[in-house]
């Protein structure tokens, strides 16, 4: 009902191959939008937009990268910390280099370093497939934790180990720093998330997106239409840990304020992991979805207690937490293996015939 | 009886617009020539000394029993092979060790015996990722998707749904290829390599495990195929019928050699032939 695209005609090529085609697509991802832009700054509190949709925008991207790789690319990575740990690396490094260039594009160059580093260690995915690609990924994690722990020129040989964001500014609004406010931060982060999730859309729906998407589905066949693997693998590592990378710059400078190498670690990678697969392999909205699902859930299933008013001793409450996000995750998992996006599909498609479901479509 | 065991070929000189073409040699344009070729895997010989070639725009067809070396032929043929000994020249030109994208850039399109659709993505897709090769535009355009990157699909995108209608498939357009029943995707993918424009198309058994009817369908695509669009076809097929009707020149292995060649008539009453199918007599 929801979903009806009737009357919505499709004139020309160009309409039909829009990024939303349906109109109530684009009406709703508008909503969303204005409320992160303009309501959720002004409406919400401080800790609200600290500790959750910080988080959740930075675990996001680095789900849309890792999703690249592996929902869109099919190639298993389990070094999605350590590419977020070149990018928050090489971040820092850059803004000690260059102290007046605007930190917004240091951010964003800190990817290229990680999308380096992604092509080296995508090297074995041209021999090795799935699980044992996996492996290899896996030597990617730690060998570059490796370096971030004993090569001291990283963390600028400073005692503590840690890399301390020093305080930047955009318009003379400090965006970084211990004195920059979340609202700031926040709205630094969305803008970078929302563009960057706009290209990756492109380049997903385009020529490079499909050669990514055959070698996934049929590499032999993808290599008789004329992909080479070598490039399209590469590419696909390569765009993947720049958005790895820019996540991993984005968690340390606009969120945790300073970092030590056990925050990419291969924990973090495997939250990346199921991220990917609750949200949904090859969907975008799904990194989304899968980040809000394993970062913002157990922060509200936490609050439930005390908006109870129950007095829990904190242990108790972090393990209630674990079982329900447990049971949650098999609960979902059993219903829809292809994760909350492919859920929510299949919601709009029954939407589109309800409340008439055996009518054709 | 052993010639009509083999099928016969009174169709095809009863529609008119093919009787021209076996009255007279029309392909004397050398497309594609194999010559000696042989192919072992450690000590399998799968192929050996194996020549034929194929004319411009003929449907050539490659016969033989299972086991025969066909598959092994054509995979040669596009590259995912390396024979031993032997030339293969393409359009004029030797050619050695070639990786599959490089036969697929010098314009040879394949389909597979088991369908080999990329099944996570929609009948469209899976059309449009044949147009792969044509599409330039870098990673730049891909990322702001207007203007160039934009112009250039929807100009494939016509391309591809020129195929879409001579196939009539348009009603699965949008949906995903792996819940199509089999013959669709027979169809899709034969779609797949049509986008392609190749000036060589390998079809490995079109039509097996299809019934009659979907049979008929595919058969009047190729003809088409071959007689609207000048492609030329090398057909891998087990339905004598079928191959008897299509075929201008036919190939037939046997254990991984050649053991005849020439029109559907010649190759069908080659007593080899027969014996190859029909076993020999003690």
């Amino acid at each position: 009902m929801l979903y009806r695209e009737a009357g919505q005609f499709k004139t020309s090529y160009a309409a039909d191959q829009a990024l939303l085609p349906i109109a109530q697509d684009r009406i709703g991802l508008f909503v969303i939008l204005i409320s992160a832009f303009l309501f959720i700054p002004a409406f919400t509190s401080d800790f609200f937009i600290g500790a959750i949709m910080i988080p959740f925008l930075v675990f996001a991207l680095a789900a849309v990268g890792l999703n690249i790789l592996t929902g869109y690319a099919g190639q298993l990575s389990l070094g999605t910390g350590a590419f977020m740990g070149v990018g928050a690396y090489s971040c820092y490094k850059l803004a000690t280099y260059f102290p007046d260039t605007n930190i917004i594009i240091l951010i964003l160059c800190s990817g290229v370093f990680s999308a380096i580093a992604g092509i080296a260690f995508g090297l074995p995915s041209l021999r090795i497939k799935g699980l044992y690609l996996a492996i290899t990924t896996l030597a990617a994690q730690f060998f570059l934790e490796w370096c971030f722990l004993r090569i001291e020129w990283l963390y600028n040989y400073n005692d503590s180990g840690a890399i301390e964001v020093p305080q930047r500014k955009l318009f003379d609004i400090a965006i970084t720093g211990a004195s920059a406010s979340p609202v700031a931060r926040y709205l630094v982060i969305l803008s970078i998330v929302a563009l960057l999730t706009l290209v990756a859309a492109n380049v997903l729906r385009g020529r490079i997106g499909r050669s990514w998407m055959m070698i996934r589905d049929m590499d032999i066949a993808a290599e008789l239409m004329g992909i080479r693997p070598l490039y399209a693998k590469l590419s696909a590592f390569a765009f993947s840990s720049y958005y790895c990378g820019v996540a991993g710059a984005l968690m340390v400078f606009m969120w945790l304020g300073s970092a030590e190498v056990e925050a990419f670690d291969i924990n973090h990678s495997f939250l990346i992991l199921f991220m990917v697969i609750i949200g949904g392999m090859g969907s975008l909205t799904g990194c989304f979805m899968g980040a809000a699902f394993i970062w913002v859930l157990p922060v509200i299933i936490r609050a439930v207690p005390s908006m109870l008013g129950l007095d829990l001793i904190a242990a108790t409450t972090e393990h209630i937490t674990n079982i329900v996000i447990g049971v949650l995750i098999i609960f979902f998992l059993i219903v829809e293996p292809h994760g909350l996006a492919r859920l929510w599909q299949i919601a709009k498609e029954k939407l589109r015939t309800w409340p008439f479901p055996y009518s054709s479509t | 009886m052993s010639a009509t065991a083999l099928g016969t070929s009174s169709q095809k000189s009863d529609s008119p617009e093919h009787v021209d073409q076996s009255s007279a040699p029309l392909h004397t344009e050398e497309l594609l020539s194999v010559s000696h070729v042989s192919l072992s895997f450690g000590g399998v010989k799968a192929i050996t000394d194996i020549s034929f070639d194929i004319m411009k725009g003929e449907v050539r067809a490659i016969i033989g029993p299972n086991g025969a070396g066909k598959t092994s032929m054509l995979n040669v043929i596009n590259g995912f092979y390396h024979p031993q000994e032997g030339v293969i020249s393409f359009r004029g030109k030797k050619r050695r060790r070639m990786k599959p994208h490089q036969a697929a850039a010098s314009g040879i399109a394949r389909t597979f015996q088991n369908v080999a659709l990329f099944k996570g993505m929609s009948t469209l897709d899976n059309i449009m990722s044949g147009r792969s090769l044509k599409m330039r535009r870098g990673f730049f355009w891909q990322m702001i998707h207007v203007g160039p990157a934009r112009n250039e699909e929807i100009r494939h995108r016509e391309k591809v749904e020129e195929i879409i209608d001579f196939l009539e498939i348009a009603h699965i357009r949008k949906q995903p290829v792996g819940k199509l029943p089999y013959g669709l995707q027979k169809r899709v993918e034969l779609g797949r390599a049509m986008a392609m424009e190749p000036d060589l198309l390998l079809l490995d058994e079109p039509m097996a495990g299809m019934n009659l009817e979907e049979k008929e369908d595919m058969s009047r695509f190729i003809i088409d195929l071959n007689t609207e669009f000048g492609t030329t076809i090398a057909l891998i097929e087990h339905d004598m019928g079928v191959v008897m009707d299509l075929a201008d020149r036919v190939v037939v292995l046997d254990y991984g050699k050649k053991i005849a060649d020439g029109t559907p008539e010649q190759v069908q009453s080659s007593q080899e032939v027969i014996d190859a199918y029909l076993g020999v007599g003690h």
